[in-house]
C-alpha cells in the first residue's frame, strides 16, 4: 500500500539518533558509525549497520531497537534491518559526539593512532591524566579493555581501537 | 568431480566447526580461569570466536546447506570437519563437578591455533569467495588481539619456574600429537586448493612455523615437528570427546529446536 506521504531519508537518520547502545545509553548507533546505508523506498526503510564485533550479542537488540524506531515514524510500512560486514566497522568511525557520550559514560574513546609495534594509549576518562596502567586488554564487552588511573586512582574502561591494518 | 559450491561448502565446515568447537572448550573454561583478569579476557576471546563460527555457518545457510543453529548443534560427529586439536577435552573431569583441567594445555593449544588460524585468516582476505574474504577482514581485527594474549602467556610460562616450563614443554608434545589435520583440507584437498578459496596446506604450514619460529627462538626451543594425522577430522574421523561434547553442547537447543531466542 502506497500512503500519500512517505518517509525521508532525514527523518529516519532523526529516528536512529535515538537508539542507543544497549550496554551504554549516551551513545547511539550513528554516534558509533555502526549505520552504513538507509535506503527509502516508497512507504519501506531498509538500514544497513555495521557489525562492530562478530559475537557481540548485543547485535540482535540493537536490530530489533532500530525496527522499532523506525517503524514509530508516520508513513512507514515495511522495515528491514542488514548487518554486513563490507565496509568493517573500524573505531575510528565513531563520531566526535560519539566520543563525548564515551566520556559521558566514563569509557575513554578509541586512540585515533597506534605505535609502531601495534600498542595504543588512552586518558583516563575520569580526569584526563595520562598516567594510566593497562589492567585487561580484555573487557566487560567485546569492545572494551579496562584501565586503571594511578592520578585520580579510578578503575576506568576504553573503546578497544579496531582497525584494518591488525 | 567436486563443484565450486561443494569446495567453498566444505572448507566453511571446516573453518567454522573448528572455531565453534574451540570456543566450546573455551566457554568450560569460565569461572576457572587462573585469576580473574584472565577470566575476563578469555571469556571475551571465545565470545569472539563463537561468533567468528557463527558467521561462517550464517555463509553456510545462505548457500542453502541448511539453518545456521541447526547446523551448529545438531550434525552428528561424523558430518564434523573440525580438526581432533578442537574437540579435546581441557582436562580430566567434569565443569560442572571437579574439573582438573590444565592451563598449560589451555595456552599451548589456544596459541597454536591461533597463530593458525592468522595464517588461515590472513590468506582468506584474499580469498577468491568475496563474503569470505569480507568475513575475514572482520575476524582479522579481533584476533589481533586474541593472538597477543596467547602469545604474551606462552612466552612467560615457558621463561618462568621450572614446574612451568616442564608443564609447558609437557603441554606442546600433547598438542602437536593432534596437529596433524590443522592444515589438511582431507579429501578435498585438490578441490579447495585450485579454486582460489584460500592457500595451499604447504603455503599455511611454512606461514606457521615462520610465524612461530622467532618466538621459539628467543626462548631457546625449536618449533616442533607437525606430524601425520592419525585421524583426520576433515574427513569426518573424530574422538569420543566430540560426541560428548556435542551431546551437551545441543542439549538445550534438542528440547525444543522451534525455539525463538
Amino acid at each position: 500500500m502506497t500512503l500519500l506521504t512517505q518517509p525521508t531519508n532525514e527523518s529516519v537518520y532523526g529516528a536512529l539518533m535515538n537508539v542507543k547502545d544497549p550496554e551504554i545509553d549516551t551513545v547511539s548507533i550513528l554516534d558509533l558509525g555502526m549505520v552504513e546505508n538507509v535506503t527509502v523506498e516508497g512507504n519501506d526503510v531498509k538500514v544497513v549497520l555495521l557489525p562492530t564485533f562478530l559475537g557481540c550479542p548485543a547485535l540482535e537488540i540493537i536490530k530489533k531497537n532500530t525496527v522499532e524506531a523506525v517503524q514509530e515514524l508516520p508513513d512507514v510500512s515495511e522495515v528491514e534491518v542488514e548487518f554486513i560486514f563490507s565496509p568493517p566497522w573500524t573505531s575510528d568511525r565513531i563520531s566526535e559526539q560519539g566520543h563525548a557520550g564515551l566520556r559521558k559514560f566514563g569509557i575513554a574513546p578509541p586512540p585515533r593512532h597506534f605505535e609502531e609495534d601495534g600498542s595504543w594509549h588512552v586518558d583516563c576518562a575520569y580526569c584526563g591524566s595520562t598516567y594510566v596502567t593497562m589492567d585487561n586488554i580484555f573487557g566487560p564487552t567485546a569492545c572494551r579493555s579496562i584501565l586503571y588511573c594511578k592520578s585520580c586512582k579510578n578503575v576506568f574502561e576504553a573503546m578497544k581501537p579496531v582497525s584494518t591494518l591488525m | 568431480m567436486t563443484t565450486h559450491t561443494e569446495a567453498l561448502k566444505e572448507l566453511l565446515f571446516q573453518l567454522a566447526d573448528d572455531d565453534f568447537l574451540i570456543s566450546y572448550r573455551g566457554s568450560e573454561w569460565l569461572g576457572l580461569a587462573p585469576h580473574i583478569e584472565e577470566d575476563v579476557a578469555s571469556s571475551s576471546i571465545t565470545q569472539d570466536t563463537m561468533g567468528h563460527a557463527t558467521m561462517y555457518y550464517n555463509l553456510l545457510e545462505e548457500l542453502g546447506a541448511g539453518n545456521a543453529d541447526a547446523l551448529a548443534h545438531l550434525r552428528p560427529s561424523a558430518e564434523r570437519r573440525n580438526s581432533i586439536l578442537a574437540e579435546r577435552v581441557n582436562g580430566e573431569g567434569y565443569y560442572m563437578e571437579t574439573p582438573i583441567y590444565d592451563w598449560a594445555y589451555a595456552v599451548v593449544r589456544n596459541y597454536f591455533y591461533t597463530q593458525a588460524k592468522r595464517v588461515k585468516i590472513d590468506s582468506l582476505r584474499e580469498s577468491s569467495y568475496a563474503p569470505l574474504a569480507e568475513g575475514a577482514v572482520k575476524v582479522s581485527m579481533e584476533l589481533h588481539y586474541h593472538l597477543m594474549h596467547w602469545r604474551t602467556w606462552f612466552t612467560q610460562l615457558l621463561s618462568s619456574t621450572d614446574e612451568a616450563k616442564e608443564r609447558m614443554n609437557k603441554a606442546i608434545q600433547l598438542v602437536m600429537e593432534d596437529f596433524g589435520d590443522i592444515f589438511s583440507y582431507g579429501q578435498y584437498k585438490e578441490a579447495i586448493e585450485s579454486e582460489g578459496l584460500i592457500a595451499s596446506e604447504d603455503e599455511l604450514t611454512k606461514s606457521w612455523l615462520a610465524a612461530l619460529t622467532p618466538v621459539f627462538a628467543s626462548l631457546g626451543l625449536e618449533v616442533p615437528k607437525i606430524p601425520a594425522p592419525t585421524k583426520n577430522g576433515r574427513n569426518g574421523e573424530h574422538t569420543e570427546e566430540l560426541d560428548a561434547a556435542i551431546a551437551t553442547l545441543s542439549e538445550v537447543y534438542r528440547l525444543d529446536t522451534e525455539a525463538v531466542w
